[in-house]
């Protein structure tokens, strides 16, 4: 099951024209710059934007748009969770959710909504009016409401953008549980390289109205050609097991792939595996593997490619770990390149300086 | 006190009014509804003609439907032609000229209150799976309530104290087309202060406690609300 797009929008001067197809599963972000484009997707998706004839739409065998027939938004299972947590303020909480619920033609009924209501936490304001809430119990409301309409295909639209630092905080630990238990497949656009890499698997990259790149999250931020790794805060992600939450010195102790440790500190309330956000930036390289250094984190890798130096005389080096194939960018000075004579395929220490936990 | 005419009057004049509200605001709701949504380029030429009435003289106003209404003009041939008879100096014929009249004051309230609503509940109501006669009742309709409240008073009050339309078009017949406002402008030209008086002083009371009911009902929903 898949979903497929091929679309074209012209809305005044700007031109979306985007065509990819992704898993009907899990979690894909929609990656770029502020209007690139990736809310007008969202809304042509949905039906909100009319597109240009020839366009397709086909979620898991249904099309929404094919042959220049267009399903009108009501009648795509879709569900969309706009930036603005917009709430129906004449109905209470509880009716809210029941908009979608009454009207997904499925007698789900209270077990879903309990379900979905614990789910997302909104089950201690339900008889309070959406005047009454903060902005993050608004979108949690709004993103259960969505949920409740039993949707194909689940819409976020930078849920968190319009959220203070509070909120986000509050919010962000109910989306995990949702993108880690959901069955339904969900494309979430953002900005911030920090949401994508703790809720997605999947990625499309958008510049200037077109899809860039596409694929698996770590096969497309591990590319040095990509356009997030050509950006000042390239970075890569692993993915460890977690091997003795308890390690010495308020540290706790992961498993690469390969079998190799890394310290970090202790981990709290996560079991099996976790996501590591490592900024191409704190990772640099040695010949050997270094002794007597006080940084903790060394692995063994090998050197896929090296790119062209930048104006500051950097370049970055595309290195892939045994075992997992997991790639980690480096970024280092031109010079140190020469020194050290790297090339393709030669193996290498890499040294982590600093690692953002991720989930 | 009131004589049996200004007791008529009062009559007319408040049936006059409910009237020509229930009829505009079945018809200014699919006209505001469209002004506030279309992306028509000449939109603006509807909305100069559906303010008209807010600057011209009523007496303007009441000269063209008195010739339209009459025996020769176009409604007056069409009514004749129907059966109905002409329509000038007649209740039916009041009714139509003060549709006319009060129309800006029912159309605009319920513009500016679809066009706050805005987009966004209507999108999120059709995803949410509701069709567009759904969202027109269930999300749209009441969030627009307090617009509608406004309307009605408006266009009621408005059609209350109408006078120079009526005058041309109802002719002031007595206990057919006199209203309240042409029976104090009667007595005060009888140089009979008294019953204008009484009729005004009414009007007046009757007004205020309109108001103060709405504005009443008004905050209790509020109270409600919150």
């Amino acid at each position: 099951m898949s979903i497929e797009v091929s679309v074209k929008v012209r809305k005044d001067d700007f031109v979306l024209d985007a065509a990819f197809s992704v898993p009907a599963s899990g979690v894909t972000a929609v990656f770029g710059r502020s209007g690139c484009g990736k809310s007008t997707l969202l809304r042509t998706l949905a039906g909100l934007e009319s597109a240009q004839p020839g366009g397709r739409i086909v979620v898991n065998g249904v099309p929404w748009l094919q042959d220049g027939k267009s399903m009108p938004t009501h009648q795509r299972r879709v569900a969309y969770v706009f930036q603005e947590p917009t709430l129906f303020t004449h109905m209470n909480v509880r009716r809210n959710l029941e908009y979608g619920l009454k009207r997904n033609g499925r007698n789900e009924g209270r077990a879903r909504f309990d379900e979905i209501v614990s789910l997302l936490g909104v089950g201690g304001f339900l008889e309070r009016r959406p005047d009454t809430l903060s902005g993050g119990e608004r979108q949690r409301v709004a993103i259960a409401r969505a949920l409740l309409s039993a949707p194909q295909l689940l819409l976020m639209d930078e849920p968190l953008a319009a959220l203070d630092m509070h909120s986000k905080h509050d919010i962000l630990p109910f989306l995990d549980r949702l993108c880690a238990e959901s069955r339904i497949p969900v494309l979430y656009v953002s900005h911030s390289p920090e949401e994508v890499v703790r809720l997605a698997e999947h990625l499309i990259v958008m510049e200037q109205g077109s899809v860039l790149e596409e694929g698996p999250l770590q096969q497309v931020l591990g590319r040095i050609d990509s356009p997030l790794a050509r950006a000042d805060d390239a970075f890569s992600v692993l993915t460890c097991a977690i091997a003795e939450p308890d390690g010495p010195c308020g540290l706790s102790v992961l498993r690469t792939a390969a079998g190799e440790s890394m310290y970090v500190p202790r981990i709290h309330d996560i079991h099996g595996t976790i996501r590591l956000k490592v900024d191409a930036r704190d990772v640099s390289l040695c010949l050997e593997r270094p002794v007597g250094s006080s940084i903790l984190n060394v692995l063994a890798a090998e050197i896929v490619s090296l790119s062209e130096a930048d104006a500051k005389g950097q370049i970055l080096v595309q290195l892939q770990l045994p075992r997992s194939g997991e790639n980690l960018l480096a970024r280092i000075s031109e010079y140190s390149a020469q020194q050290l004579s790297l090339t393709p395929g030669g193996k290498i220490f890499a040294q982590i300086k600093a690692i953002a936990l991720l989930s | 006190m009131f004589t049996d005419s200004d007791l008529t009057a009062f009559s007319i004049t408040l049936r006059l009014a409910l009237v020509t509200v229930g009829i505009l605001l079945v018809i200014g709701t699919p006209l505001a509804w469209w002004l506030a949504n279309t992306r028509w380029r000449y939109k603006a030429l509807v909305e100069a003609a559906v303010a008209l009435p807010l600057v011209l003289p009523p007496t303007v106003i009441g000269f063209y439907l008195l010739i339209s209404l009459g025996p020769r003009g176009s409604i007056g041939q069409a009514s004749e032609f129907l059966g109905i008879g002409p329509l000038a100096f007649t209740f039916s014929g009041l009714v139509i000229g003060s549709v006319i009249y009060s129309l800006p004051f029912v159309v605009q309230p319920l513009q500016s209150a679809f066009t706050s609503i805005g987009r966004a509940p209507r999108e999120v109501a059709a995803t949410l799976g509701a069709g567009r006669l759904d969202r027109f009742f269930s999300i749209v309709l009441p969030l627009a309530r307090p617009g509608y409240m406004t309307a009605a008073v408006l266009g009621f009050a408005h059609t209350l104290g109408e006078f120079g339309v009526v005058l041309m078009i109802g002719g002031n017949i007595p206990g057919r087309t006199q209203v309240l406002s042409i029976a104090i402008y009667d007595h005060v030209e009888a140089l009979d202060y008294s019953s204008a008086h009484w009729l005004a002083g009414s009007l007046l009371l009757l007004s205020f406690l309109m108001l103060l009911l709405v504005y009443g009902l008004n905050r209790r929903f509020d109270m409600v609300r919150v």
